[in-house]
């Protein structure tokens, strides 16, 4: 990827103690202007921002293009609400706001039928802004034997039109170093959850999320950069372990939770595991860098891969997965959490409360929406569900 | 020749006795403890599983059912009690409360699945049939049916992108048959499918001639009411003989309407388009609250996409029958869920084509893939085109959010404008 300064100087952050990182990376995830993709772009870089929830980013930075998640921002709707419907989430609407106003410049759209919701926004996009958009069909048959061919021939189709885009030829080399790169932050990112799965006193839910997020906002090598120095510290924290249950928090795959609210769940619970911005991290191991890339990118979306509501593929059932998911983290619960009008998390909750009654594990439903303020009511509740736990 | 009297009608009273019948059969089914296969009206692949024999359940078909006979409110009530949210798919919830009663349902009785096919056309079919797959632990086929990428439409038959989708469903396809063998013993009888696929041929034949008929001033059918009973039709009886002579009799049914300046009401004054899903809460009620105004649905997106994009008339070609529903499957599906996604040019071709004096955006909680944009699209049409658009939110299937005095009070208003543009126009050209 081409070097381009951004406003956040991840060597600085890198440099700071480890509180004042933090600090500096909760800032940039908070701040509704994007300053780094501001930064990118007037250095002359382009930017491809993708909507949830997994997008092969490879290809973009592979063409020295950013690539940006499309998450929304809890920002203040003026013009977006106007485009859409009543019955919707959130991220929507706040994604389409940012852009619309220009905080999240791009020069390319693409989203996934994620959702019903989100395989709209094509559409959306190109009645409203000057530059491509397209959906991006990841298969919803992971297990045909013309799955993997068909995502091959799809990523050399989005790649020739992020090729347009950048005004540049990939070479394989190209994608042979960007896959590199990604498998390090994968690594790292393996890295910080193993971290709060193995002391999660040393690490809270919310402060986790944000060294991880940031990497949606940043040049990936940056991100790396980031994590390469602070894990060590984490891992150097001094933090005592507290009374506090065990949990996996599920419900973040695509909209997220404001950081107070996970700032909460950290207060009584230690989140060891979870699918916030999942997409980051759902390979679950390296892609193969010695292979064709686009066929090991695609291998890796197929056979390689965790679990969302948002995949349906036999070998994962869900449920199980999110089972597989609690006992390998040594969790003694579950929190639920589904953000208001997404119909594939809230589907899969029923799902999910069905198959964990059946195994008699504990487990707190919730809503959130990324806009929401209050969470004396969510504490309190959160809070009886754990003493249950505790003094069960 | 018929005459007047035997011919004008027949199709809504012919459609209502076969959907009456389609639903006594599968009451039979499920008496004899026979199995269906479950799939959408959206990509059913209703040509393969009938050269199967196999009994096919449209939980779509099923669960608006319960919306216009007024109790779809005790299937919503079921299903959230098992745990469904009230912000879930009314059509969902009330298939699940189905399942949870044994298939009872307000026309009969649901033979259990063998088998559950869902495509990508619709993210909710995917979660749907998840719920099968895990409550009666059946196989679940999901079917990737990539739709067009962009607003400028899908890729065309020859480029590289098409090529790459039909050889992809193509594999998809085999390997369906090779789970329905699996699951009935039986090998596919490549002339039963020929003979499929020729009945759906004429069926979609039949369908593009109705739609086209409906330009015709006055208009022959209603869009919305009649449209609804043409669909159902369309979708259970797809690819059967009875299926095809119904819609060649629609055919002739409207071109006699047609010749003899027969329209659906009988004092037409405007001619609207739909878009959206129609408001099975009070079905007859909302039609009324347009027709009593002298309004007609002359054309709906709901047509287009609820039919499996049936309307291009898509031909197989039975010399290659797998490789030919691979071709027309990719293409009509696409083109549903482009009268869903990017439909903004469709709409303006039909202000065009039927001289249309207004729209009505009818977008419901329930269907997230159809509303999300409408309020988008809206904005692009009244820039587009000098027409009055009517935006009204309800639901498909949940009382709930159906406020019929706010209805009316909108409908009303929307055509007092159409009244006044009338009137402006008149005196402009005066």
């Amino acid at each position: 990827m081409s070097a381009t300064t951004t406003a956040f100087d991840a060597a600085a952050v890198a440099a700071l103690p480890l509180d004042a990182a933090l600090g500096a990376c909760r800032d940039l995830l908070e701040d509704p202007g994007f300053p780094t993709v501001h930064a990118w772009k007037e250095s002359g870089g382009k930017v491809l921002g993708h909507f949830q929830v997994y997008f092969p980013e490879e290809l973009a930075h592979a063409a020295g293009v950013l690539p940006v998640k499309v998450r929304g921002a809890p920002v203040e709707m003026r013009q977006a609400d106007s485009h859409f419907g009543s019955y919707l989430c959130s991220i929507l609407r706040s994604s389409l706001e940012v852009s619309l106003d220009g905080r999240l410049p791009l020069d390319m759209f693409v989203t996934h039928p994620i959702c019903d919701a989100a395989r709209n926004l094509a559409g959306v996009w190109a009645r409203n802004l000057p530059y491509p958009s397209q959906i991006l069909y990841l298969p919803q048959n992971a297990n045909s034997a013309g799955t993997a061919g068909y995502l091959r021939g799809e990523y050399a189709r989005l790649l020739g039109d992020i090729e347009a885009v950048a005004g540049r030829t990939v070479t394989a080399s190209d994608l042979r170093r960007s896959v590199a790169v990604f498998n390090e932050n994968r690594r790292l990112l393996r890295e910080l959850y193993a971290i709060k799965r193995e002391t999660p006193w040393l690490l809270p839910v919310d402060q986790a999320y944000v060294l991880m997020a940031v990497g949606a906002l940043l040049p990936r090598e940056d991100h790396n950069a980031l994590l390469t120095a602070l894990l060590p510290q984490l891992r150097r924290r001094s933090a005592r372990q507290q009374d506090k249950i065990r949990v996996i928090l599920e419900g973040g795959f695509c909209e997220q939770p404001p950081l107070d609210l996970l700032h909460v769940i950290g207060q009584s619970c230690y989140v060891v595991d979870d699918d916030l911005l999942i997409g980051l991290r759902f390979l679950v191991r390296n892609v193969d860098e010695a292979g064709e890339p686009l066929a090991a990118l695609a291998d890796a979306y197929l056979n390689g891969s965790t679990y969302s509501p948002v995949q349906h593929d036999t070998r994962k059932p869900k449920e199980q997965m999110l089972l597989g998911r609690l006992r390998d983290a040594g969790a003694q619960a579950a929190i639920l959490a589904a953000a208001k009008m997404c119909e594939p998390g809230l589907d899969e909750q029923v799902a999910y409360t069905k198959a964990l009654d059946e195994e008699h594990i504990p487990y707190f439903v919730t809503e959130f929406e990324e806009k929401m303020s209050g969470f004396d009511q969510m504490q309190l509740q959160l809070e009886t569900f754990v003493e249950s736990i505790l003094f069960d | 020749m018929a005459t007047e009297q035997a011919i004008v009608g027949r199709g809504a009273v012919e459609g209502a006795k076969l959907m009456r019948d389609w639903f006594a059969r599968l009451d039979e089914a499920a008496e004899r403890k026979e199995t269906a296969a479950y799939v959408f009206v959206m990509g059913s692949l209703a040509e393969i599983l009938r050269a199967f024999d196999m009994h096919l359940v449209f939980p779509e078909i099923n669960s608006l059912q319960t919306a216009v006979r007024h109790v779809a409110h005790e299937y919503l009530s079921m299903a959230e009690d098992y745990g469904y949210s009230p912000d879930v798919c009314g059509y969902v919830k009330a298939d699940v409360a189905m399942q949870l009663q044994g298939g009872k349902h307000s026309m009969g009785r649901l033979p259990k699945p063998a088998l559950a096919i869902a495509t990508n056309a619709c993210n909710t079919y995917v979660k749907w049939a998840e719920f099968w797959e895990r409550y009666y632990k059946i196989p679940m086929v999901t079917l990737d049916i990539p739709g067009s990428r962009t607003a400028a439409g899908g890729a065309a038959p020859g480029t590289e992108v098409f090529e790459s989708d039909r050889r992809y469903l193509e594999i998809q396809l085999r390997e369906l048959i090779t789970e329905c063998e699996r699951l009935t013993g039986q090998t596919l009888d490549m002339d039963r499918l020929r003979e499929v696929l020729g009945y759906t041929n004429r069926m979609a034949a039949s369908w593009k001639r109705v739609l086209e008929l409906n330009q015709s001033r006055p208009a022959l059918f209603n869009a919305l009411v009649d449209g609804t009973i043409y669909l159902g039709v369309l979708n259970a009886l797809r690819g059967t003989r009875e299926g095809a002579e119904y819609f060649e009799r629609l055919v002739e049914e409207l071109e006699y309407k047609a010749a003899h300046r027969l329209g659906t009401i009988p004092d037409e004054k405007y001619r609207l388009l739909f878009v959206g899903v129609p408001c099975y809460p009070i079905f007859r009620r909302f039609h009324e609250m347009f027709a009593d105004q002298g309004g007609v649905f002359v054309a709906s997106s709901y047509l287009l996409f609820a039919a499996g994009g049936l309307d291009l008339g898509f031909q197989y070609d039975l010399s290659r029958p797998i490789e030919s529903l691979a071709e027309g499957v990719l293409i009509s599906v696409r083109h549903a869920g482009d009268a869903m996604l990017f439909h903004d040019q469709t709409l303006i071709d039909q202000v065009d084509q039927f001289g249309a004096d207004g729209i009505v955006y009818h977008p419901v909680k329930s269907c997230r893939t159809v509303s999300t944009s409408l309020a988008g699209s809206r904005k692009t049409l009244m820039k587009s085109r000098d027409v009055q658009c009517l935006f009204i939110e309800s639901d498909m299937m949940d009382r709930r959010v159906v406020s019929e005095a706010q209805l009316k009070n909108r409908i009303d208003a929307f055509f007092e404008g159409l009244g006044s543009r009338r009137i402006r126009t008149a005196a402009a050209t005066a």
